[in-house]
This record gives C-alpha cells, sequence and structure tokens, in this order.
C-alpha cells in the first residue's frame, strides 16, 4: 500500500467526517440535544441521493438536493418530537435512538439489503498529480469541500449577525429571547444545517464508502469520537478530531484490520483521562 | 397482617414461577419463559445503574456479550464450564472496570456519549477480529452444564437453573438497593454535591455500582450464551443495548418490579412480533418514540399513578373532603426510595 495514498485517502475520509460531525457538534454543543439520529441521517442522505442519480439528476445537484431532503426531515424531528423535550436530555437521547431504528428498517425496506456504489463524477474521476505524487481527483476534492465548508461555518459563526444570535442563544437563551431574538427559531435552524450537512456528506461521501445498511452504525461512533475528542460545540475542536480519527481509522484498517476499532478508541482513551472536556472543549461533556 | 399478605403473595408468585413448566406444558413456551427471566436478570443490573445511580449506560450489551463471548472461547478452547463462567465473569469485571473508569469521566450526556462509543467498539472487535471471534459467524457452543449431575438440556430443567439464578438476582439486587450502599448511590444520584460535601466518595460509590451492574450483565450474558449455545456481533450490536435500555424504562427505572416487567413485555413483543412482520428494529424504535412521549415514567409507575388517580377520583364524590388528603409525594417508589 502507498504510503501517500494511504495519507491522502486518511485525510479525504477526515474532511468526510467533518461535513458529517460539525452538525453533530453543533447541534450537542449549542442545543445540549445528543442526535443520535446523525449516523442515520448520513445514511438517509445518501439513499436519496442514489435514487436522485437513477433518476438521472446530476451528482452535485443530487448531492444539493440530499442535504436539503435530510435537512427538511431534521426540522420536522426537531419541531414534532424533540420540542416537547425541552432540557430532557435523557428523553431525547431515546427518542433519537428510536428514530435512528425506524429509519435504518425504512431505508432496509425501500432500498433493499446490497451496497449500492455512488458513481465519481464525471469532472472529478481519474488521478492528479500534485508535488509529482498522484493523487485520486475526487478524494482532492472531497478534501477542499470540507476544507471550504469548514471556513464558511466557522465565518458564519463568528463573524456575521445570526452566528452573534446563536451564540447568544446557547450562553443565555432566556436573555437572548428577552432582547428579541427567536430562539427556537434559531435552534430549528441550527438543527436543520446539522441535519443537512450530514445528509449532504453521505451522498459525497457515496463514491468513497458507497451505501449499505449498517452505514449509519459505522458512522456514528465515529461522529461520537470526534466530539469527544475535539469537545462539544467547538467547531475548531470537529475539524481536528475529523482528520484525527480519519488518519487513525484508515491507517488502522489498512495496517491492523483486525483492531481497527481498537486503534480508533486509544487517542479517545488518552483524552478522556487527561482532558475529559475534550481538546478544545469550554466546559466538561 | 399486611406482612402476612405481603409473605403470602411473594409464595404464591414463587409458587406459580416454579410450576410454570407444568401448566405451560409446551416446551416452546418454557424457552420463552427462559429468555424473559434471562432478560430481566440483564435488566436487573442495568437497572442499577440506569435507576439507583442516574447514569444512563447504552453500551450494556458490550459487557452482556463480552461474557457470552469469553464463556464461549473459553469452552471451545477446550476448558470445563466452571472454569468457562468464572473466567467469564472476571473478565466481564475487567472491562467493567475499564468502562466504569473511562465513563465515569463523563456524567449526564457524556456519560451516554462514552458508553455508546464503548459498546461500539466491543461490537467492532466481535465482527472484524476474526481470528478470535470468528466474526460476523459468531461462536457456537455444544454443550450446556450440568450442575450437581443434573442435565440441562431440555427446556424445563433450564427453566429452572434459570430462575433460581433470576431469585438469586432478585435477592441480590433488592438487599443492594435496600443497604445503607444502597442509599448512598441514591443520594449520589439526587444530590452529588452534597453527598460529596458529607465526605461521601461519589466517584468511588458510582464505580462499584457500575460493576455490580456489570457482574449481573455478565450472568445474563452466559445464561444468553447458554440458551443460545451461541454468539454473534448482533449479541453486542447497539440495538440490543438500547432493548435492555428499553426493558428497564417501559418497566420503570429505580423500581424492582419494573425492569422484570420490562423484560416480559420486549420479550413477549419481540417474538409475537416477529411472527407477523420482519421489522422488529421498526416497532422497537416507535415503542421507545411514544414511551417517551406518552409515559415517560415507565410502565410499572404509570399504570399505578393512573390507578390512584383513577381511585381517588371515585372516593372523592362519596367521602368529601377527608378523602382529598394529598397522596405522599414519592410513594410511586415505595420500597425502592
Amino acid at each position: 500500500m502507498n504510503l501517500w495514498l494511504l495519507a491522502a485517502n486518511s485525510i479525504a475520509f477526515g474532511g468526510l467526517l467533518f461535513l458529517l460531525s460539525a452538525g453533530f457538534a453543533l447541534i450537542f454543543g449549542l442545543m445540549r440535544i445528543p442526535n443520535l439520529t446523525h449516523g442515520s441521517l448520513f445514511m438517509l442522505g445518501a439513499y436519496f441521493g442514489v435514487s436522485l442519480i437513477s433518476w438521472g439528476v446530476g451528482f452535485w445537484l443530487a448531492a444539493l438536493a440530499g442535504g436539503v431532503g435530510v435537512a427538511v426531515l431534521g426540522g420536522l424531528i426537531e419541531r414534532l418530537l424533540l420540542r416537547r423535550l425541552p432540557g430532557a436530555e435523557l428523553a431525547q437521547v431515546l427518542v433519537t435512538l428510536g428514530l435512528s431504528f425506524m429509519i435504518a428498517d425504512a431505508c432496509l425496506m425501500q432500498w433493499g439489503g446490497d451496497p449500492i456504489s455512488i458513481e465519481t463524477p464525471a469532472a472529478l474521476r481519474g488521478a492528479s498529480r500534485v508535488a509529482g505524487v498522484a493523487f485520486p481527483t475526487y478524494r482532492l476534492g472531497v478534501i477542499v469541500i470540507a476544507v471550504a465548508f469548514a471556513v464558511v461555518l466557522w465565518a458564519m459563526l463568528e463573524r456575521t449577525r445570526l452566528g452573534a444570535m446563536i451564540r447568544a442563544g446557547v450562553d443565555d437563551p432566556m436573555m437572548a429571547r428577552a432582547v428579541g431574538i427567536r430562539v427556537p427559531l434559531l435552534f430549528t435552524l441550527v438543527f436543520c444545517l446539522g441535519s443537512g450537512l450530514a445528509g449532504f456528506a453521505g451522498v459525497i461521501g457515496g463514491p468513497i464508502l458507497s451505501v449499505y445498511p449498517g452505514l449509519d452504525q459505522d458512522m456514528l461512533p465515529l461522529a461520537l469520537v470526534v466530539v469527544i475528542l475535539g469537545g462539544s460545540g467547538s467547531l475548531v475542536g470537529a475539524f481536528v478530531g475529523s482528520f484525527v480519527v480519519g488518519v487513525l481509522y484508515n491507517f488502522g484498517q489498512a495496517l491492523l484490520p483486525e483492531l481497527a476499532y481498537v486503534v480508533l478508541f486509544l487517542p479517545m482513551l488518552v483524552v478522556l483521562v487527561v482532558r475529559p472536556a475534550g481538546l478544545f472543549g469550554r466546559s466538561s461533556p | 397482617m399486611r406482612r402476612l399478605a405481603a409473605l403470602g403473595s411473594l409464595l404464591l408468585a414463587l409458587g406459580l414461577l416454579a410450576s410454570l413448566p407444568a401448566w405451560i406444558g409446551n416446551s416452546y413456551y418454557v424457552n420463552i419463559a427462559s429468555q424473559v427471566l434471562l432478560y430481566a436478570v440483564f435488566a436487573l443490573g442495568l437497572n442499577v445503574i440506569v435507576g439507583y445511580a442516574g447514569l444512563v449506560s447504552l453500551g450494556h450489551a458490550g459487557l452482556f456479550g463480552i461474557a457470552a463471548y469469553s464463556g464461549a472461547i473459553l469452552i471451545t478452547a477446550g476448558y470445563g464450564h466452571f472454569v468457562a463462567i468464572a473466567g467469564a465473569l472476571v473478565v466481564t469485571l475487567g472491562v467493567a472496570a475499564l468502562f466504569a473508569v473511562l465513563a465515569l469521566r463523563g456524567t449526564g450526556l457524556g456519560f451516554v456519549m462514552i458508553t455508546v462509543a464503548l459498546g461500539q467498539i466491543v461490537w467492532g472487535v466481535a465482527y472484524r477480529w476474526i481470528s478470535l471471534t470468528n466474526g460476523d459467524n459468531g461462536v457456537s457452543i455444544t454443550s450446556r452444564p450440568a450442575p450437581f449431575g443434573l442435565s440441562l438440556v431440555d427446556a424445563n430443567p433450564f427453566y429452572w437453573a434459570t430462575l433460581v439464578v433470576f431469585l438469586v438476582a432478585v435477592a441480590a439486587i433488592a438487599i443492594f438497593v435496600a443497604s445503607p450502599f444502597g442509599a448512598s448511590l441514591r443520594g449520589t444520584r439526587d444530590q452529588p454535591r452534597r453527598m460529596n460535601a458529607l465526605g461521601y466518595n461519589v466517584w468511588l460509590i458510582r464505580f462499584l455500582a457500575f460493576l455490580f451492574s456489570g457482574l449481573w450483565s455478565g450472568v445474563a450474558g452466559l445464561l444468553f450464551l447458554y440458551y443460545n449455545q451461541f454468539v454473534s456481533p448482533q449479541t453486542v450490536a447497539l440495538t440490543a443495548s438500547a432493548e435492555v435500555l428499553l426493558m428497564v424504562i417501559s418497566g420503570g427505572t429505580a423500581t424492582l418490579l419494573g425492569p422484570i416487567a420490562g423484560a416480559l413485555l420486549v420479550v413477549i413483543m419481540k417474538n409475537v412480533a416477529s411472527g407477523y412482520i420482519e421489522r422488529w428494529n421498526f416497532v422497537l424504535g416507535a415503542i421507545f418514540v411514544a414511551i417517551v412521549i406518552f409515559m415517560p415514567e415507565g410502565l410499572v409507575p404509570g399504570s399505578l399513578r393512573l390507578w390512584r388517580w383513577a381511585t381517588r377520583r371515585r372516593r372523592q364524590h362519596p367521602a368529601g373532603p377527608a378523602a382529598m388528603a394529598p397522596v405522599p409525594h414519592g410513594s410511586i417508589n415505595g420500597g425502592a426510595q
């Protein structure tokens, strides 16, 4: 196995993980909602993409539409179910877990049990040479997309009025409401955004991971480990954590395939013992 | 008089449980009764940490599965049942200690997240470490133990053996909960800071409770192994952790009867449902959502509340204000508190 290729794959996988776990970290950190449907939303986005592409929609449009579709579903989950359970964290865990089982079974009914692969878009097929080394173009594209999303999300949270309102709503919801910020609307928006990112990541990840039943259960623990590593609610933490997990997971699978999960677990163990709040977390989770 | 009545109903329940195979007859239903009992042991064990310590674990199928896997691997390696059972429980306690040290770095949501991650790691090992666990094909064993020369091959003797383990578990957990240690555990659930200020070592109390909970999960895992004579990654999946958590929550947390009622409900529903529809997981998920939205305190306390509410309403009319005396708060958990 070519070491450079492995490194590029790891970083591309890290980028994918960032798209997945940025939403998870935002929802968890800002709204204190442990959204265990996140892996299912990723899988559902990928399946939406599969169907859209089979109907003749282009890859990028399918990725966007998959993201929007999942965002709408996420918004409905927040409005209809989670809204009824404010502050009841255990109840939220159970509802999102129950929903994830329902989504997984519904996907199995609709799309069957066989893995379905999504074709790489034509423009990004083949390999490109960067600094004399050949990399698969699609994976470079995923890295670029992830970095672009990271910059946009960061700028939105830190530099815009909307971001300031979100941060205010998190720090002191009562006071934010008192000064006229519509906090419930804001939370629905954040939930839609996080879900949409997961759905979008599902389609983007299709050419790399393909789509299969159980994809949700493969991705959810990765998102959890990213957030435990990076610290909840921290975009920077999710970014760094994603690439650490991406590298560890890919190298682990290539070098110690039987123990890939254990390799993944070691840094989490170290972080929990040394810094339980996560690398970039403000307070303990 | 009341104690006599309580003793009488206890003896009646024991008699009914022990004579169950005689009036069920069919070995298929006796096997389902064994399943209910073994899952009741698992749910009782999980309830120690979920109900009495107030820490929700979604990784307990990992401990259950580790006991089953260790037992199966030791038996296939040629060890006797005694060594396999003892070895499996030691391994389970060791892993439970590791789980506890890691998961207790967080409380509340952090604890849930870490237990999910730990449970998924156990699943990943069971699924991928093929040379040890035989991957997706699982591990089969060919024999059940024969304690004191009694063969457990048939459904009825296995049921009675499971019943004995179940009764020991109920007694041990009842004693545990009623003990001063159990009281201090509930103290750490309700007022961790005050307990700390009173000089209790909150971390240590939670750690020991986690070990106790892990021990009974391991015992249930061994019963599961001997019941099915087979263990596969499905046993340690997140759905399995969720299923047992559903038993605890649907029955009612921090009650002794709740997890037993929950195990009865879930096992029967699973067997009945799988006769009609393929999609048990969909039903499981839907029940989860429904229970959380409509009966968040669980079936046993929930039905008690409904019953109390109904009887109070009936009395209200003829008896007038005298019957309006407030129902003592917290009595829903009765003997547990």
